[in-house]
């Protein structure tokens, strides 16, 4: 029993940390933005294809494919800045629409680029880690690796960086920020650049264990909506800790009923926070 | 927002006009394109009532799951307690109503966007319920062979609703009379207080009027007519599942009404009927199946970056062209856009 507990909570792990990586690109492109970014799921999923072009097809190895989908994923947040959402800067459910419309433009790339069937990733390696009856294979350790890594590096770039100061200067007052000589579009960019790459990372790493489909990104979008509730919207470390609760009492009441109760479960859950703290677990007061 | 309520006569030959090609229109389609009229007829209810609901500044995600509670409603109502269809389907509207009285007491503690997610989780929820208990409720498989709406057979006359024609005039006969129902709620008191709510909550709380219970009576009565316009459904297609109601089918039904526009009554339905038609029969007729998706996308982004306030700011504007004032205003379709 210990041991089946152990695995469970390795799982749970493992399902925190890209969910973590998703839901955190996610609030820091609403804190900065103002918008709801429901393409962020089919970011995921460009991420996780960017493994199958950059890793199957091309033969590069497994994290220079990560690194290629980290920037190609970037770059595709920054289009979208351009495009859609600096037009509609004033019209945030015009840019919740427009994200839509991109959504299903990248879901169609991906099933014309490269079909509708799971795509299959070569396991990366066949490494594990036994801890008595559990295990933790390496490929999860890496997930789980990346995520600390990058979460802790972005934790350093808004904390100490210019950047990062200004960056969370435009998540509290978009307007004071723009008084002060910050210029909103470049941190758009860079807000957008950073959430999307997150979002693509997780893609890119999970591609091995998922195998990608072009509507993957559907359930991801659903859970990271969310963790960011119970979180609090604007809170990236609210985001970090919900989606620790999260996958544990998902994972946990998977593993002793099923599934649809977990869905369900997991739905209460925020349910509850919003009816008890509606700013979320971390939450600030509402924007305006 | 108080409009000119009486009809001029170049109102009424537009009426006779659209009266005309609505008892016309079967008639001039394929078989496929009429049973696609019957549903795009029940997607007008459902688009309509919609707006009902966000006249009151909060938007719901769970307008389509209502929707499905009327279906099941009705669908088990008909089925498992031998109801006729038509008391079925008026008892299937008021469940989706009952259901929404229930859920406005969490939901509408919150505003903004914690409503929109609220109500997402509050719908998935009961659409998990209808996937995961098989007994009343089917299951994944949903409930089949719903029986249909009764023939009618006076002797001389014999209507079948069987054929898609049919079924469009009955829907018809139902959409336009809550179509008017809806009308006239948004024209009384009741929706001017949803206005006022929506643009001076504050205000309208301070002399007197009970933010929470209009919101709940907004969302309780679109519930009702999204909830008819599910038993419409559930009663021509014979089967209901959870995933006909699933968060995709909502996205349809908010890109339908934003890019119609919601300032006027009439902005969804241009929207639901426009793209609809474009995506259905202009995009299959070019006949690009795969690419469909991808044009729709890109349809809906053209549109909100170019009509920011929906089809409907375009009629605005031509209207007032040919009144012939210039400096044509959409009084809130910016400020309904900044929400």
């Amino acid at each position: 029993m210990p041991d089946f507990l152990l695995q469970t909570v390795f799982n749970a792990s493992y399902a925190a940390s890209y969910m973590a990586l998703i839901a955190v690109g996610l609030v820091l492109i609403f804190g900065v933005m103002g918008v709801i970014n429901f393409a962020h799921g089919e970011l995921y999923m460009a991420g996780a294809y960017a493994i199958v072009f950059f890793y199957v097809w091309s033969g590069l190895p497994f994290f220079v494919a990560v690194a290629l989908g980290l920037v190609f994923v970037g770059c595709l947040g920054i289009l979208m800045e351009l495009t859609l959402f600096r037009p509609l800067r004033t019209n945030p459910l015009g840019g919740l629409i427009a994200s839509i419309g991109f959504l299903l433009i990248l879901q169609t790339l991906a099933v014309l680029g490269f079909g509708l069937r799971n795509q299959n990733v070569p396991p990366v390696s066949q490494g594990r880690i036994t801890v008595g009856g559990a295990f933790l294979t390496y490929e999860r350790l890496y997930v789980i690796i990346a995520t600390v890594g990058l979460l802790t590096a972005l934790y350093f770039f808004l904390r100490k960086s210019k950047f990062g100061w200004a960056l969370r200067a435009c998540a509290q007052d978009r307007e004071a920020a723009a008084l002060q000589g910050i210029s909103i579009n470049q941190t758009a960019r860079y807000a957008m650049f950073i959430g999307a790459a997150l979002a693509g990372v997780a893609g890119a790493m999970t591609a091995p264990l998922v195998a990608p489909s072009p509507y993957m990104g559907h359930s991801v979008i659903v859970t990271a909506f969310i963790i960011i509730i119970v979180g609090g919207i604007g809170s990236l470390e609210g985001a970090v800790v919900a989606a620790v609760l999260y996958a544990f009492v998902h994972t946990f009441v998977t593993t002793f009923y099923d599934g649809v109760i977990a869905n369900i479960v997991g739905l209460l859950l925020m349910l509850a926070v919003l009816v008890v703290k509606p700013q979320g677990l971390f939450g600030v007061r509402e924007r305006a | 927002m108080p409009e000119k309520t009486s009809i001029g006569g170049a109102g009424l030959i537009g009426i006779l006009i659209l009266a005309v090609v609505l008892i016309a229109v079967p008639h001039l389609v394929s078989f496929s394109q009429q049973e696609l009229l019957v549903l795009l007829t029940i997607n007008v209810l459902v688009v309509v009532s919609y707006r009902l609901q966000t006249l009151t500044g909060e938007w719901s995600l769970a307008h389509v799951v209502m929707m499905g509670a009327g279906a099941y409603g009705s669908a088990l109502f008909a089925k498992s307690f031998g109801f006729p269809v038509p008391l079925a389907m008026i008892a299937g509207a008021i469940t989706a109503g009952l259901i929404a009285t229930l859920l406005s007491f969490p939901l509408f503690r919150m505003k903004g966007f914690y409503f929109l997610i609220g109500s997402f989780a509050a719908g998935e929820i009961l659409r998990l319920i209808w996937k995961r208990f098989t007994d009343p409720f089917g299951g994944p498989k949903g409930i089949q062979r719903i029986p249909g709406f009764p023939e009618i057979d006076l002797g001389f006359i014999h209507i079948d609703f069987y054929d898609p024609a049919n079924y469009y005039y009955l829907v018809l006969v139902v959409v336009l009379v809550s179509l008017w129902v809806l009308y006239r709620v948004e024209k009384s008191r009741i929706g001017l207080t949803f206005h006022a709510i929506h643009w001076q909550d504050k205000l309208s709380e301070s002399v007197g009027v009970d933010a929470f219970r209009y919101r709940m009576l907004a969302f309780v009565i679109a519930s009702f007519f999204a909830g008819l316009a599910g038993a419409l459904y559930a009663h021509y297609l014979s089967t209901v599942n959870p995933n006909q109601f699933d968060v995709n089918t909502m996205v349809y039904v908010l890109i339908w009404t934003i890019v119609g526009g919601t300032s006027r009554w009439y902005g969804p339905i241009l929207g639901v009927v426009a793209l609809t038609i474009v995506d259905e029969v202009i995009l299959r007729s070019i006949g690009v199946d795969q690419v469909r998706p991808l044009l729709y996308g890109l349809i809906l982004i053209l549109a909100i970056l170019f009509l920011p306030n929906g089809l409907e700011s375009l009629v605005i504007k031509a209207r007032d062209a040919l009144r012939g004032r210039g400096g044509a205003n959409v009084p809130n379709g910016e400020a309904v856009a900044r929400k």
